[in-house]
């Protein structure tokens, strides 16, 4: 139905709307998790903190364990280059994330004071650590990554793990926390009561300028102190299938020839901007829903910036530019990108239908005296 | 460059994580239906017992279901993180069902159990009961998928190698559902759940009936375990021999090494029931046999004949000789020499390429492999037997001592005996871990009896890892042992700490523990 082509620039923005689906529904409980210490003053508090989550954070989760499987299903060579390049920061994230579902279920399980301060913990780092690990994986893609390939396609990673806590990767990093704990902030003003949403709300605000300052000191490094890549040389991209048959060179604001191109494009940094002012804002008029909003749209900009200065470049690579993965030739075949076109076409929007059923279901401001008086809490 | 040590290391780490996510996953397969069924009752008869039920085993449901996810996620990484080279060559095939899994099995489970936790005073009686059967119908979905990528492991249909690309090749995503071995895989470790899910309700309400506590609440658990235990071990045995037809068919070596049969025998065959089977001489001694058994089991019949590994070893000698003619022809494709004859000859051979890559361990040049190598390699294309073969009686006894324990049950129970019968409530009890016994032997089988494949037929599992270090894998290692080991004491507690209240648990001031007013903890 789709030529190739197609099937690989669709499957390059499906990928992007899994990985904005993960950050903007599981980035908000990460937020949460990452604000559970500091401003959830007492025992309750932190309950009706994680209450406001509570029925949600596992199908969120999945957004995650889809993107993951989609990446597998749709870039194996991506899959398999970044994942056991990447190992041990993966691991980390990995351990950290296993903190959150037994965190989430066995903390209000028993009452005593130590075992639930070593749950918030716990649920602290599950949130904090793959927040920022995740932002240093988007930054090290940004730079380029050194691996290289052999004549039968088996990658080889020659970088080490402290080569990827870089400062551009660590701002990264930094940005990414920020830009979630907003999200989570602006999320808790909108659910919760009193002093509580207060806080969140006064939170929320200073995410928002953080998050404002690093996202334009990235941008201002990227055009200053990073090359991009760009490919001088490979056939059309409906007939390309091997990751060995281009040219890439490296060169500095290659990151911008996108926007060069496409002015309209800029429309997605833009867009992360406005929505953190917007969630500045509305947090401070205490128009939280409207503030919840902003922020989802700011994520929505700055994961899409990134896409898009890199587009068609998903995994460069710095140490054999040429071996770079692109949107064009780190893909599947064309009866894999189809049935999973149809698979997704299906089940992304009845995923949606009985989510929204879900919040509906769940709405409402959590309070102390709910939490306390129904069975059914965490 | 294959470090036999690293790929070990590589395995054993798979395997311990593969193995501890699947001490949760079938609890919860089975569980889950038990739950349906409790709350089912409570929703036509409106009797508040039964929704306690739901509640109580709910309780332990969410605690097992916590570690399940965690250690799944593990599983979502691993195959990137660890099997590298996997990935690259089969995603294309491979990774279409994992992703799927996700869409339709993972989201769907994980939605709706948040809200069988924290929805039942927001939902009517009809529509919790609506989220605890999707719940249940999204782990058997994900069971669906993710034993449709392992079956195409076991029996990789559907599919084609592409030189071009240098890997494997969707051709028919039908013929990849409808793999003869992901079916009867699917069947077989569902009802492998079903019998985890209910033996664990039974066992636990036997020490209630014990220690004549609860009792209409154990009572009524009882019955419902004994029954759906009955009808769920019977189709495990029934449908775990349709598993060993159907992989005396695709997969003849495995059904050997689970015989440790090394010479084929005229049909019908006889069941090893005991022996010590050797690698070296290729014998099996002391062995005790069972005239005609193994012929009914792996063939449906008595004239067909269950071929022996030694015939198996020569047969697959001439692969590797083929297969090497495979890899001289696909580096010419590589290098430019992509001209039609070449391609036709090719496709004639590409079949046994994957033995031209077991090659790969002792020559990587593969096409000038001695004598000895391709001998070498050729005895390589087995499994180690002894494991298997012990492996599989293992599943096999404790499924038939399960079988009794059940049918017991069901009886004493259905004549209302049950209580006076100490010694079978004693026996259900001790019973619990049986399952976990079984299942994680039975996929000890499956598993361990495919090697050397990662694929079968197709890529030896050597050359699927990633390329990494001892050092990379010690430390990864280290670090699960650390995590997995922490969070199942934990998990143990919590588990043990509510079995032993009981229904108390729910603070409803109906159970036992709350009847003299004793102390009440919040949660
Ligand atoms: C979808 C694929 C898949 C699925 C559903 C499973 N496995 Fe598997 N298994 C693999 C894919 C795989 C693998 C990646 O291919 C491994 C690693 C090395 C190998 O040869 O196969 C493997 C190895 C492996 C081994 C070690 C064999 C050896 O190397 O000696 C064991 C014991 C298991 N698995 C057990 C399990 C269990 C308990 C599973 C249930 C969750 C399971 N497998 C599901
Ligand atoms: C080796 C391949 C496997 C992978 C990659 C894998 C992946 C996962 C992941 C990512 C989760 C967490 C989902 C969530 O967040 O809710 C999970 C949970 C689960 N998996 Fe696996 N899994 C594997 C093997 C299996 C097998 C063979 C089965 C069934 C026969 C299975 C059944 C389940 C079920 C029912 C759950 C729900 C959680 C629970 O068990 O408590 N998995 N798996
Ligand atoms: C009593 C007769 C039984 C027979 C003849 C039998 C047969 C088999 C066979 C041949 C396999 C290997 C399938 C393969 O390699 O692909 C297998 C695997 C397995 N068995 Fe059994 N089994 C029996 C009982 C049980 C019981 C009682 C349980 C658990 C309650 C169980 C759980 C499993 C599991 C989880 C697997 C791995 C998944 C699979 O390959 O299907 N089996 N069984």
């Amino acid at each position: 139905m789709f030529d190739y082509e197609t099937l690989k620039l669709i499957w390059w923005l499906l990928i992007g709307i899994l990985l904005i689906g993960f950050a903007v529904t599981d980035g908000m409980d990460m937020g949460v998790g990452n604000l559970l210490l500091f401003i959830g003053k007492t025992d309750d508090d932190r309950r009706v903190m994680i209450n406001t989550v509570g029925p949600h954070w596992d199908g969120n989760q999945v957004w995650l364990v889809t993107a993951g499987g989609a990446i597998f299903a749709a870039w194996p060579a991506v899959y398999a280059a970044a994942f056991s390049g990447f190992y041990f920061a993966m691991l980390l994230a990995l351990f950290a994330l296993f903190f959150r579902p037994v965190g989430f279920d066995y903390r209000s399980k028993l009452d005593k004071p130590s075992w639930r301060r070593s749950w918030d913990v716990a649920l602290f780092i599950g949130s904090f650590v793959p927040a920022l690990v995740f932002g240093i994986a988007f930054g090290n893609l940004l730079q380029g990554v050194p691996f290289h390939l052999d004549e039968f396609l088996r990658p080889f990673y020659t970088g080490s793990f402290l080569a990827l806590l870089n400062p551009f990767a660590l701002l990264a990093g930094v940005l990414s926390v920020a830009m979630l704990t907003m999200h989570g902030a602006t999320w808790l003003q909108m659910r919760t009561l009193d002093e509580l949403a207060e806080r969140s709300r006064s939170a929320a605000r200073r995410m928002a300028l953080l998050s404002v300052l690093l996202f334009a000191a990235g941008g201002v490094w990227v055009a200053l102190g990073i090359d991009g890549y760009r490919v001088v040389d490979m056939p059309p991209p409906g007939e390309l299938t091997s990751p060995l048959h281009k040219t890439v060179e490296i060169a500095s604001s290659a990151w911008f020839d996108n926007y060069r191109a496409r002015p309209w494009t800029l429309l997605f940094p833009l867009l992360g901007f406005a929505g953190m002012i917007g969630a500045w804002l509305f947090s401070g008029s205490g128009r939280s829903a409207l503030a919840f909003f902003s922020s989802s749209l700011a994520i929505v900009g700055v994961i899409m910036t990134a896409g898009v200065s890199m587009f068609p470049f998903v995994m460069p690579s710095s140490s054999n530019p040429s071996h770079s993965f692109i949107a064009w030739d780190a893909v599947s075949s064309p009866l894999t990108l189809t049935v999973m076109f149809w698979a997704a076409a299906i089940f992304v929007p009845i995923i949606i239908a009985y989510t929204t059923w879900n919040y509906y279901k769940m709405w409402g401001k959590v309070s102390v005296d709910e939490i306390k008086n129904r069975f059914a809490a965490y | 460059m294959f470090d036999p040590e690293f790929i070990e290391l590589s395995r054993l780490q798979f395997a311990a994580t593969a193995l501890y996510h699947f001490i949760f996953v079938p609890l919860t397969i089975g569980l889950v239906w038990i739950l349906v069924i409790m709350e089912s009752v409570y929703v036509m008869t409106g009797k508040q017992i039964y929704k306690d039920m739901t509640r109580f085993w709910g309780k332990l449901f969410g605690i097992n279901f916590a570690l399940g996810v965690t250690t799944g996620l593990t599983m979502e990484f691993q195959f990137g993180t660890n099997w590298a080279y996997y990935s690259h060559y089969v995603g294309d095939v491979f990774g279409a069902p994992l992703a799927i899994e996700g869409l339709m099995a993972f989201f769907l489970e994980s939605t709706f159990v948040g809200m069988f936790f924290l929805g039942w005073e927001r939902l009517s009686k009809v529509q919790h009961l609506a989220v605890t059967f999707l719940t249940a119908l999204g782990t058997n979905l994900s069971a669906l998928w993710i034993l449709i990528a392992n079956g195409w492991m076991q029996n990789p249909v559907g599919s084609e190698f592409n030189y071009q690309t240098m890997r494997m090749e969707m051709t028919s995503f039908a013929e990849l559902i409808m793999n003869p071995v992901a079916q009867v895989k699917f069947i077989h470790t569902v009802s492998a759940g079903y019998v985890a899910g209910s033996m664990f309700v039974l066992s636990i309400s036997a020490w209630y009936l014990l220690k004549r506590r609860d009792m209409p609440f154990a009572k009524r658990s009882f019955a419902i375990a004994a029954g759906f235990g009955l009808a769920s071990i019977l189709s495990v045995i029934v449908l775990g021999d349709e598993s060993g037809y159907e992989i005396g068919d695709v997969q003849k070596v495995k059904l050997a090494a689970i015989e440790a049969e090394w010479e084929t025998e005229e049909a019908p065959a006889a069941f090893t029931l005991f022996g010590l089977p050797n690698q070296e001489t290729q014998e099996t001694d002391a062995a005790i046999k069972i005239p005609y058994v193994m012929g009914i089991i792996a063939t449906r019949s008595l004239d067909e004949q269950v071929t022996g590994l030694k015939d198996i070893i020569e047969h697959n000698e001439e692969r590797v000789r083929r297969g090497m003619l495979a890899y001289g022809l696909l580096q010419k494709l590589r290098n430019g020499e992509d001209t039609a004859e070449n391609q036709a000859f090719f496709d004639e051979y590409k079949k046994d390429l994957g033995y031209g890559l077991l090659l790969k361990a002792y020559t990587p040049n593969v096409t000038d492999a001695t004598e000895e190598q391709i001998k070498q390699a050729a005895r390589d294309s087995i499994p180690h037997v002894a494991p298997v073969f012990w492996a599989f009686r293992i599943m096999v006894a404790s499924g038939f001592a399960m079988l009794l324990i059940f049918a017991l049950a069901f009886y004493y129970n259905a004549r209302r005996q049950i209580l006076r019968k100490r010694w079978l409530l004693w026996l259900c009890l001790l019973a619990l871990p049986l399952p976990w016994v079984s299942i994680e032997t039975g996929w000890f089988v499956a598993e361990y009896g495919r090697q050397p494949w990662a694929i079968g037929e197709i890529l030896p599992t050597f050359l699927a890892a990633s390329s990494l270090t001892k050092q990379d894998l010690i430390l990864s290692l280290t670090g699960f042992f650390v995590f997995y080991t922490v969070l199942l004491i934990i998990e143990m507690w919590l588990m043990i700490h509510f079995a032993r209240k009981g229904p108390s648990s729910l603070h409803t001031g109906r159970y036992h523990h709350e009847q003299p007013a004793t102390a009440v903890t919040g949660g």
